[in-house]
């Protein structure tokens, strides 16, 4: 008796609790009216161009008939991620993502930095400015035309071609030779965004108290003294951050170059998981096969992202969020 | 300060300056090349190209001229022009809303809103999914495919965000006294205040919507609707005859072979050099916008 007054007595507190939340958000959104509105669109975007693409990724787990749409296509279970798996694009589009990542964190990665460090040591205002004016101009020029430029220079009559017969070699076009892909877009990634990326950096260096340089040199501290005891710690957390987060996006190769870059001779070296969800959705139309690879890599990505927040946040403070 | 100078000291400056130079040179040259090929003449221009070009070869304007009269060329181009207007304005509007939204307090559902805004930067449903539903909606073959998917770039409204955030909260406190509520205080208040950062997230958008090429090759099917860098991918990178032959209608087809092979640099100075343009001016924006979405809130 007591206990079923006691439990009716519990589930009345529980909805009038919740009652109690409906009117004190009325009251919010009336209070905060404009707001709300202003929200409406954004909203709306987010729901129509964001959440409805992701409640689609069922189709990952469903065989896509188009006469049927996305909520009717019956069940297929996990058949598309184990054939992923089990074919022989699997390990190639996974290590090819994997090393190109790796040598754009090797090589691409610290080029900035470098500049960075270089464009401080400069005291001449104007060509300090003039190098920095001429390095960001790349990140502006469209992939389109990046790739254009890239395939007309590597071409066997380009200007490569050109300087390899100077020498004494044969030219050849060097985008049909596996081995030449990696090196070429690492190449081309330093140059669209060594200045881009060295703008972090500069502005942690202007940062850094000049008083230290001042007792550096009081000390008797020379150059190179005074970039590795103080530039290098004083950007040191700058470059943590960063790097922690160029981890967290390693599977994450995006397909726009590669695409443009790529043919079927070199596709050894150069398909990434990105270009290949491209291929088999999109020009082969094995729409769920294709989306299934496609939500494997973005749980990875996703998963790594969070794990290298949380790491920079435990190591450094900083995070994304 | 009195700054030492000694011999190593001055060597290593000697070296930076010299290293820094060449690589300005190196980044600058591609575009040199190409500026230096468009006007070559393109018979020299074939006899010589396995040489690094440090001036034009002869020159001539035709491969312009091509250019200009090719109607695919023209037509991407206004196509652009108004994917960029258009797609910009759209693009502000939402992230003025959302950042505006984003950086207010009190309101208690703006927690929750945050989490699912910024929840679509780490992950999203992917090509497939996303490009089934735009066509489930019929935006296949518009102009909304184009405008509409990705009208909102996350990073740009949380960059704006920091900056509304910046702005002194006694400012819009003593708006409400004289009775401006959050529309007037948006674009009364913190446009205004906001202008640097505003005119790094419009580039951002602006330049984004220029370079955009690849929605274009998914979405459209009807070649009168295409951006200027489809037509540009076709002449550099698929060789598509189409475009090239538009261009290719007069003159002798020995010559035509020639000029092509130069019609693409040309091609690429005419959609290039307009972006170019604009950088200047807001380029002394660049830090400032760039550390803004960098900072943590």
């Amino acid at each position: 008796m007591e206990a079923r007054l006691e439990h009716r007595f519990s589930k009345k507190t529980a909805s009038s609790r919740v009652a109690r939340g409906f009117r004190k958000l009325r009251k919010d959104i009336v209070k905060y009216r404009y707001i709300y509105l202003m929200l409406v669109p954004v909203l709306a975007y987010y729901i129509i161009f964001c959440y409805i693409p992701i409640y689609g990724i069922q189709i990952a787990f469903k065989n896509f008939a188009p006469g049927l749409g996305i909520a009717d296509s019956p069940w297929a279970g996990l058949t598309h991620f184990k054939s992923f798996f089990a074919g022989p694009y699997f390990l190639r589009t996974f290590v090819n993502t994997l090393l190109i990542s790796l040598y754009s964190i090797i090589f691409s990665f610290p080029s900035s930095i470098i500049l960075a460090l270089l464009l401080n040591e400069v005291n001449n205002k104007y060509f300090k400015r003039t190098v920095q004016t001429v390095s960001y101009l790349p990140h502006f020029i469209s992939t389109v035309v990046v790739c254009g430029i890239i395939r007309e220079f590597t071409a066997s009559n380009g200007l490569i071609g050109g300087i390899v017969e100077a020498f004494g070699g044969t030219p050849r076009t060097l985008l049909l030779d596996p081995g030449m892909f990696r090196p070429i877009y690492i190449i081309s990634e330093i140059w669209q965004g060594i200045g881009w990326g060295s703008i972090i950096y500069l502005a942690a260096l202007s940062g850094i108290d000049p008083t230290l340089y001042d007792a550096a040199v009081v000390d008797g501290a020379g150059r190179f003294r005074r970039m590795l005891h103080i530039t290098l710690p004083g950007i040191l957390p700058t470059i943590v951050i960063m790097l922690i987060l160029r981890l967290g996006s390693i599977m994450g190769v995006g397909w726009e170059k590669i695409i443009l870059l790529y043919n079927e001779s070199i596709y050894s070296t150069a398909d990434v998981i990105s270009s290949y969800v491209y291929r088999k959705g999109l020009l082969e139309q094995n729409y769920s096969y294709s989306a299934a690879v496609g939500l494997f890599n973005s749980v990875i990505n996703f998963a790594l992202v969070v794990f290298a927040n949380t790491f920079s946040r435990r190591i450094s403070g900083t995070s994304l969020w | 300060m009195v700054q030492q100078k000694t011999i190593s000291g001055r060597l290593f400056d000697a070296c930076n300056y010299i290293f820094l130079a060449l690589l300005a040179v190196v980044t600058l040259y591609p575009m040199i090349y190409v500026l230096f090929a468009s006007v070559s003449n393109p018979t020299l221009f074939k006899m010589h190209q396995f040489v690094v070009l440090w001036k034009p070869l002869g020159f001539q304007l035709d491969t312009y001229r091509l250019v200009f009269k090719n109607p695919m060329i023209t037509r991407g181009f206004f196509n652009t022009l108004f994917y960029m207007t258009a797609g910009t304005t759209i693009s502000m509007l939402l992230s003025f809303l959302g950042a505006y939204a984003l950086s207010r307090k009190g309101y208690s559902l703006k927690r929750f809103f945050t989490f699912l805004i910024m929840f679509t930067m780490y992950f999203s449903g992917g090509l497939v999914p996303t490009f089934l539903w735009i066509m489930d909606m019929g935006m296949i073959d518009t102009v909304w495919a184009i405008l509409l998917p990705n009208a909102l770039s996350t990073y740009n409204m949380i960059v704006m965000r920091t900056a509304f955030d910046a702005v002194p909260a006694s400012l819009e406190e003593s708006a409400k006294i004289d009775g401006a509520n959050d529309f007037v205080i948006l674009f009364r208040i913190m446009l205004p205040l906001c202008i640097p950062t505003i005119a790094v997230v419009g580039l951002y958008y602006a330049v984004g919507r220029w370079n955009e090429w690849f929605n274009a090759v998914i979405y459209l099917r009807t070649r009168t609707l295409f951006p200027l860098q489809l037509i540009l991918r076709e002449i550099l990178i698929t060789g598509s005859a189409e475009s090239m032959a538009a261009s290719a209608a007069a003159g002798s087809a020995e010559e035509m072979t020639a000029v092509r092979e130069l019609l693409k640099y040309a091609a690429i100075i005419v959609t290039t050099v307009p972006v170019l343009f604009i950088y200047p001016f807001i380029q002394k924006y660049f830090v400032q916008g760039m550390m803004i979405g960098a900072v943590k809130e």
